[in-house]
């Protein structure tokens, strides 16, 4: 087991390793030259180019700036950003917990909906059922979100006038960025409707965001369970006389989670990424939409170092699963 | 799937292997509905300068926002309505399937060569080359293949062209990974060892002895990651970091008719319904082929 772990994250150091060289060659192939992009393009005296050059440490060899940029970052340095100027992980740590809560609704929505209708898929395998949640699952799976996120908004926010159309929160309200949580937050504040009104603009967006994890949550809790339900010990707990709930609920859907964790684990770099497209559609000031906003903006250091970030984040994340995936399953535990 | 067997057990002569597989495919309604969208988006794409109504970029300036042929204040000139500048809608659709299709073209012809390159050589040769092969596109996956996407694009310049690069790049690595494991599974087997004996040299061993008996898992990927370009060069163009306007595009035409949801419905939902039935074909599609090709669920 120990040597399973040690193994998994000796393995992330490479990938560190070709990230940044990716986030660092990044600045060095956009087309034009760092320091007019810093400095502004109007114009530039040569010793005053010079003279940044040389504070960005531009003149030295390539090697050399690389290893300052991996000193920097290792120490929690990323960079300003062009045009606010603030450190680009003061900008990212102040945007990230929109994201998180973004996500983690997104996830739950997911979970709720996708555990329950795989399950039921599978118990009734072959019913008219099992084919709607394979088909819809299918259908959710091919779904260009930036689309959905639109049709929702046009059905629920413009023809129907039940949900708020973008942002976090109604203007009427403001509250303080206490926690970054809107939730959170919105609780703590004293104003009455300020909570209501963070969860309305919360459903849609969430609903968008996890609908692909939706899709790929039910196929695989179906296709996990129609493995398990064939296995003898499920005969045998139903010879036994067990009622048919405890069978599917107890003794099969444990075995069956194996796999499913490891899904729902896995669908967060999927949801990060989708966090992208989901916050552009809906003004949702979070990580995904500043990536968007900066690259438009050739905002590069903004750019390199979320890029980085969250990368990093997805790794480590994947890295969590793993682990997760050994304490769950016995026979990886074992194993080695 | 059903449980039955659509072949004839009694005739003795074994079924040619093409038919075979069509049959397996057959049985898959959803698959055959897929090929028969395919089939349709293709003939479409094809004729497209036949077929659409109007120009892909003629504007209509005294009809700017007409509702679809069937709705109020529509007109047959325009059967799905135009755009905020009078372009025919279902005539820039059509154009758009040609792109989306060539986007997927050619994004799975340049990765599904370059994979099936790099795999055949890390499982074949194997040692520190296929360590340093395997480690790189770790590396590539452990991303989220749209943000790996948006970077090269941010590096190369946002366009069709390097969209199109971009994806092909991010989808590299399944490709790879297929191969080498399939490589590795043939290259133990009796029949290899036999070539080798006959004097095979390792290209011939590689390309022509190992390669085809591999090929089945490639072109179920090569079917699927068809609709993940599709999508992906979309959400490239949606965002403004894939085609540009006046492009046909359908993300492209999403991304400017974001303004307008809340006026004009068909703007948004024609070039969304055109991505996700094409999309969902090729998922179709390729799912079909996945049963239909995999030994394993051959009874």
């Amino acid at each position: 087991m120990i040597k399973f772990l040690l193994r998994r994250i000796a393995m992330i150091i490479p990938t560190f390793i070709g990230m940044t060289l990716l986030t660092f060659a990044l600045i060095h192939l956009v087309p034009g030259d760092p320091v007019e992009l810093i400095a502004g393009e109007r114009g530039i005296t040569p010793e005053r180019h010079a003279l940044l050059r040389a504070e960005l440490g531009l003149d030295k060899p390539l090697i050399v700036q690389y290893g300052n940029y991996v000193w920097d970052i290792s120490h929690g340095n990323l960079g300003k950003s062009i045009i606010t100027k603030q450190p680009v992980f003061k900008e990212f740590i102040t945007l990230f917990p929109a994201t998180m809560e973004l996500s983690f609704f997104a996830m739950i929505f997911a979970i709720t909906l996708g555990l329950p209708a795989g399950i039921i898929a599978s118990v009734k395998r072959g019913s008219f059922f099992d084919h709607s949640v394979m088909g819809l699952s299918l259908a959710g799976y091919s779904m260009p979100i930036f689309w959905w996120g639109l049709l929702m908004i046009l059905f629920f926010s413009v023809f129907l006038g039940w949900t708020p159309v973008s942002g976090r929160l109604s203007a009427l309200f403001w509250i303080d960025a206490d926690t970054g949580f809107m939730l959170i937050d919105s609780l703590k504040s004293d104003e009455k409707g300020t909570f209501v009104s963070a969860v309305r603009h919360l459903i849609l967006p969430s609903i968008v965001l996890g609908t692909i994890p939706l899709a790929v949550i039910a196929r695989m809790t179906r296709s996990a369970m129609l493995e398990v339900l064939t296995e003898d010990y499920v005969r045998t707990a139903r010879a036994k006389g067990l009622a048919p709930f405890r069978v599917i609920m107890i003794h099969a859907l444990r075995n069956a989670l194996i796999p499913v964790i490891t899904v729902i684990g896995l669908q967060t770099g999927v949801l990060l990424a989708g966090a992208i497209l989901t916050e552009t559609i809906f003004a949702w000031p979070g990580v995904g939409k500043w990536i968007v906003e900066s690259i438009n903006r050739r905002d590069y250091p903004a750019v390199q170092g979320g890029i980085l970030l969250i990368s990093s984040l997805v790794i480590l994340v994947n890295l969590g699963v793993d682990m997760l995936y050994g304490v769950v399953n016995p026979r990886i535990r074992h194993n080695k | 799937m059903s449980e039955s067997l659509p072949i004839d057990n009694h005739s003795s002569a074994p079924i040619h292997p093409v038919k075979e597989f069509w049959l397996y495919f057959c049985e898959n309604k959803g698959a055959l509905v897929g090929l028969c969208f395919i089939v349709f988006i293709v003939f479409v794409a094809l004729m497209a300068h036949y077929i659409a109504p109007h120009g892909p970029f003629e504007q209509y300036r005294d009809a700017i926002l007409t509702p679809p042929a069937w709705m109020e204040g529509g007109t047959w000139t325009y059967p799905l309505g135009t755009d905020d500048v009078g372009r025919d809608m279902l005539s820039r659709l059509i154009h758009g399937a040609r792109l989306s299709l060539l986007v997927g073209a050619i994004v799975v012809t340049i990765s599904l060569a370059a994979g099936i390159l790099l795999g055949i050589v890390s499982g074949y040769v194997g040692g520190y080359l296929e360590t340093m092969i395997m480690r790189l596109m770790d590396i590539m996956l452990a991303l989220p293949s749209l943000l790996l996407a948006m970077a090269i694009v941010t590096i190369l310049g946002p366009s069709l062209k390097n969209a199109i690069l971009a994806i092909a790049v991010v989808i590299l690595p399944h490709y790879v990974r297929l191969t080498r494991a399939a490589v590795i599974t043939e290259k133990a087997k009796d029949y290899v060892t036999a070539s080798r004996v006959c004097g095979a040299r390792a290209l011939r061993l590689m390309f022509i002895v190992i390669l085809p008996n591999c090929m089945a898992p490639l072109i179920v990927q090569a079917t699927l990651s068809f609709s993940t370009a599709i999508l992906d060069a979309a959400a490239l163009g949606f965002l403004g970091m894939g085609a540009q306007p006046p492009i046909p595009e359908w993300g492209a035409m999403l991304a400017n008719a974001l303004q307008f949801v809340q006026r004009a419905w068909w703007v948004v939902t024609f070039p969304g319904l055109a991505i996700f039935f094409t999309v969902l074909a090729f998922n179709l599609a390729g799912d079909g082929l996945r049963d239909a090709l995999d030994p394993k669920l051959k009874r």
